[in-house]
């Protein structure tokens, strides 16, 4: 397909040595060494939570490492702040497009850039329709408004800016994850030319096909430090994945041994816009569902969607057997009323109100458990957050204490006191454990399992696998809006999800149940 | 553990706006005395102390329905129109129950006239609710287009002038002396903290009242919750105009008539006053009581001002500092405490 460059020989353009940067008792990398060459893509990859992110700031000089060293062409170089990243030729382009949507082609691409050299605007159209032209987008014009285009053609308009400032190396977050299988392809093409005018890109991707196809090499990171590193025509997908999990299911997960019941919940082909696309599934009384997914996989909007958060554009759900359940015009107040509940992802923004006390936010979603005729019974309404507190040991002084007060994980618990408090049957739970201690996550997990064994059916939504492969019964996975088939715990690995989730090619063991 | 009531409404908070009017009391009274001592009897007597409640009550009963629109994370500048606008509804529906001759008004044609003030508010309220949430258009937007129609609307109908009513009870229920005089303060006065208690009640012990801190709080946590959203902020938004409206008819007995040019920014003061109240622009804080001490701050200031002989221009220059200071001191506040 490509052909590869193979001098290995050839001094790094860019060296990151033993790279470590801490955020608190947070150890994100824990030294980090990355060879980086001019006219080689570089395919940087690992697990969700691996220090990708964090190690991409560094060298866009939004954090400053701890300790190591960056050397430029051999000579060291200071990376103290973003503006000090670009005037050394290190161009970011991120998942999120950072375009100015009502200023034109040429206005994103010299904003910042050229008014400082100049004093007075000057046009760069000439060196901009150079840029564009290099990458084969001659159809864009610098006078466009950036909102005239799609976000494929956006995209591009990013990287002609990283060549416009004279970028040396060009660091691309994600950049497939929001475009289709076309704009994928010319996608690609730009990495070539780049690749041919002798520039370094830095490809990060969780897709280990793509890699594949764009990659000349490839460095993993694992719980923040590289572990590994080498020619990607010398790698199977299967020693990449390897390298990415890398370690052991500790006993910190509660095995469950309850039996299921009857399917209480089951899901027929749900569309949402544009993520997911045409998910079903069957969910039993009692059972502990894991869905797993790479980030931008459509796990949260699955969710959302079946809670009435986001619209549903089409499909179906059955709930406890009733076929007239309407998707459109779903609202959480109905959920709630079918017996359906969500914990969010994002405590501050949507799971808790943080300035409200933990009472209110604990009777928030039943309150009217603690009415009458429209009245609050204030002193029931105490006792009842006081006592689910205590039963879920959430650490405060009083239960009138603001929710903002309280550590993530006892905000998380506050969070799952209003669902045992609202009794549903089925709960939707997004990342239950992100950003909380050990601790508290194993009073999770535990939790988790106490109400699944009463009868309660769960869906756990994680990009964590360790916690998935320990809690649940049953793991499906998500790639690209697709739901796989789901299957039980017992018969799968880290090994196979991570394939599914990384190229959507079908797990093994499903292969094998198709024959039978 | 100790036993508390919930964090927003605990004894301290309720009384702490009082102690900034005790504050502003006794600042005006040793100022009065040093600078003005021939002044000083007026200040503290008895027909100040009513002068100042009375003169309290138009904004006063504004600032308990601003009070929820900003619990709510929301803002209602139409304020002053909608008293206007309520002030003309009422002397127009005066006019329109008075008979014989010489003219007298009839205590049901005075009970429709308030009322039609209270439905004249809340049917621009439901305006600012339904249309802010079905546009999804901001309040501040909204309700800023609401005080140019709803002012517009009082001029029209006023034909663009005062409207002058037969005398009748209603005008007595804003003076400073009522009859009888065991009321001691004027009947306004009184439904002022009527008003104050219903509102007090709601926010503090209903349903409804929880679901509007939670809905200035964090409106996406209450829709998760099953709180409903677009229905709770109509019903605010209507509250709000019907409490306008009663300030509007208040409005009127204050002037004996109605005009459409009254009340003219009057919504800056009703947000100053349940802002020094400790009430929170951004949503989820707000007490009643406070807003209504809020009010109190304000009128005494003017009045205290007055005393001092401070001209005009500074007295504006002093409330716009308390104002600014009475925030101040409560984000301060605020902020000890979460590092405590």
């Amino acid at each position: 397909m490509v052909e590869r460059v193979n001098t290995t020989a050839a001094p790094p353009l860019l060296r990151l040595d033993s790279i470590t940067k801490s955020f608190g008792p947070v150890r994100a990398l824990r030294g980090v060494s990355l060879d980086i060459r001019a006219g080689q893509v570089l395919a940087l990859i690992g697990e969700n939570g691996a220090g990708k992110s964090t190690l991409m700031k560094v060298l866009s000089g939004a954090h400053r490492p701890d300790s190591g060293s960056v050397e430029m062409g051999g000579q060291p170089l200071t990376l103290a702040n973003p503006l000090a990243a670009r005037r050394a030729g290190i161009a970011m382009i991120y998942q999120e497009l950072t375009l100015a949507p009502d200023l034109t082609v040429e206005e994103n691409m010299t904003l910042g850039l050229e008014q400082a050299r100049f004093g007075f605007l000057r046009s760069q159209s000439e060196k901009i329709a150079a840029a564009l032209k290099l990458l084969g987008a001659e159809d864009i014009s610098p006078d466009q408004k950036v909102q005239t285009l799609t976000i494929a053609r956006q995209q591009v308009v990013e990287i002609a800016r990283a060549i416009v400032s004279d970028a040396r190396v060009v660091i691309m977050d994600e950049p497939t994850s929001s475009l289709s299988g076309e704009d994928k392809r010319a996608l690609f093409r730009v990495i070539n030319k780049l690749r041919e005018e002798g520039l370094a890109i830095v490809y990060i991707s969780h897709f280990l096909d793509e890699i594949d196809e764009i990659a000349d090499r490839y460095a993993v990171l694992r719980d923040g430090e590289s572990v590994g590193a080498g020619l990607v025509s010398e790698s199977t997908t299967e020693s990449l994945v390897e390298l990415m999990i890398g370690r052991a299911i500790d006993d910190m997960y509660p095995r469950p041994d309850h039996d299921l019941g009857e399917v209480v919940l089951s899901v027929n082909e749900v569309h949402g816009s544009p993520l997911p696309r045409g998910v079903s599934f069957d969910l039993q009384r009692g059972e502990i569902l894991g869905i797993f997914g790479l980030v931008g996989a459509g796990r949260t909007e699955l969710a959302r969607c079946l809670f009435g958060l986001d619209p549903v554009s089409r499909g179906r759900i059955e709930l406890h057997g009733n076929t007239r359940m309407k998707l459109a015009g779903f609202r959480p107040i109905n959920a709630l009323r079918g017996g359906l509940d969500y914990l969010s992802e994002d405590r501050k923004e949507e799971g808790l109100a943080q300035n409200l006390s933990i009472t209110e936010n604990t009777t928030l979603s039943a309150i009217r458990k603690t009415s009458r005729y429209g009245f609050l019974q204030l002193r029931k309404e105490q006792a009842t957050a006081e006592e689910l507190s205590r039963k879920l040991d959430v650490r405060c002084s009083s239960t009138s204490q603001p929710v903002s007060s309280l550590s993530g994980g006892n905000q998380q618990k506050v969070a799952l006191a209003r669902m045992i408090h609202h009794d549903s049957d089925i709960f939707f739970m997004d990342e239950p454990t992100r950003g909380i201690d050990v601790g508290s996550k194993h009073e999770i997990y535990e939790l988790i399992h106490s109400l699944a064994a009463a009868g309660k059916s769960i869906i756990v939504v994680s990009s964590y696998l360790p916690e998935l492969l320990g809690t649940c019964h049953s793991i499906a996975v998500m790639h690209r809006g697709a739901l796989s088939e789901k299957r039980d715990v017992a018969g799968l690995t880290e090994h196979d999800i991570m394939v599914f989730a990384t190229t959507g090619k079908t797990m093994p063991l499903e292969r094998e149940s198709d024959l039978v | 553990m100790p036993k508390l009531p919930t964090a927003h409404s605990n004894w301290k908070s309720l009384l702490l706006p009082f102690i900034g009017l005790l504050f502003v009391f006794i600042l005006f009274t040793v100022l009065i005395a040093i600078f003005e001592p021939d002044n000083l009897e007026a200040f503290l007597s008895s027909r100040n102390a009513k002068t100042v409640i009375t003169q309290t009550v138009i904004v006063g009963i504004g600032a308990l329905g601003m009070t929820m629109v900003i619990t709510s994370g929301g803002i209602d500048l139409s304020a002053g129109s909608q008293i206007a606008l309520a002030s003309v509804a009422c002397a127009l529906t005066l006019n329109a129950f008075s008979g014989g001759d010489p003219a007298t008004i009839s205590v049901l044609g005075m009970l429709v006239a308030t009322l039609a003030a209270m439905t004249a508010g809340a049917a621009t309220g439901a305006f600012n609710g339904t249309v802010s949430c079905a546009l999804k258009i901001p309040p501040f937007i909204v309700t800023l287009g609401t005080m140019m129609i709803a002012r517009g609307a009082a001029e029209g109908i006023a034909k663009q002038s005062q409207v002058r009513t037969p005398d009748n009870t209603l005008q007595n229920f804003m003076q400073r002396n009522p009859d009888p005089e065991w009321l001691i303060f004027a009947p306004g006065v009184w439904i002022m903290i009527l008003l104050l208690v219903v509102v007090a009640v709601t926010m503090r012990y209903t349903v409804f009242g929880r679901y509007i801190y939670a809905l200035g709080s964090n409106e996406s946590t209450a829709r998760l919750c099953g709180v409903p959203v677009t229905r709770t902020r109509i019903i605010i938004y209507t509250l709000c105009g019907l409490l306008m409206g009663i300030s509007g008819a208040m409005s009127y007995a204050f002037l004996g008539s109605g005009d459409p040019t009254t009340a003219v920014a009057k919504e800056l003061d009703i947000i100053a006053a349940v802002v020094i109240g400790g009430g929170s622009l951004s949503g989820g804080k707000g007490s009643p009581i406070g807003s209504i001490a809020g009010a109190l701050i304000m009128t005494l200031l003017v009045s205290g001002c007055g005393m001092l002989n401070v001209p005009d221009w500074s007295q504006k220059i002093i409330i716009g500092f308390i104002i600014i200071g009475a925030v101040a001191v409560d984000t301060l506040k605020n902020r000890r405490q979460i590092a405590s």
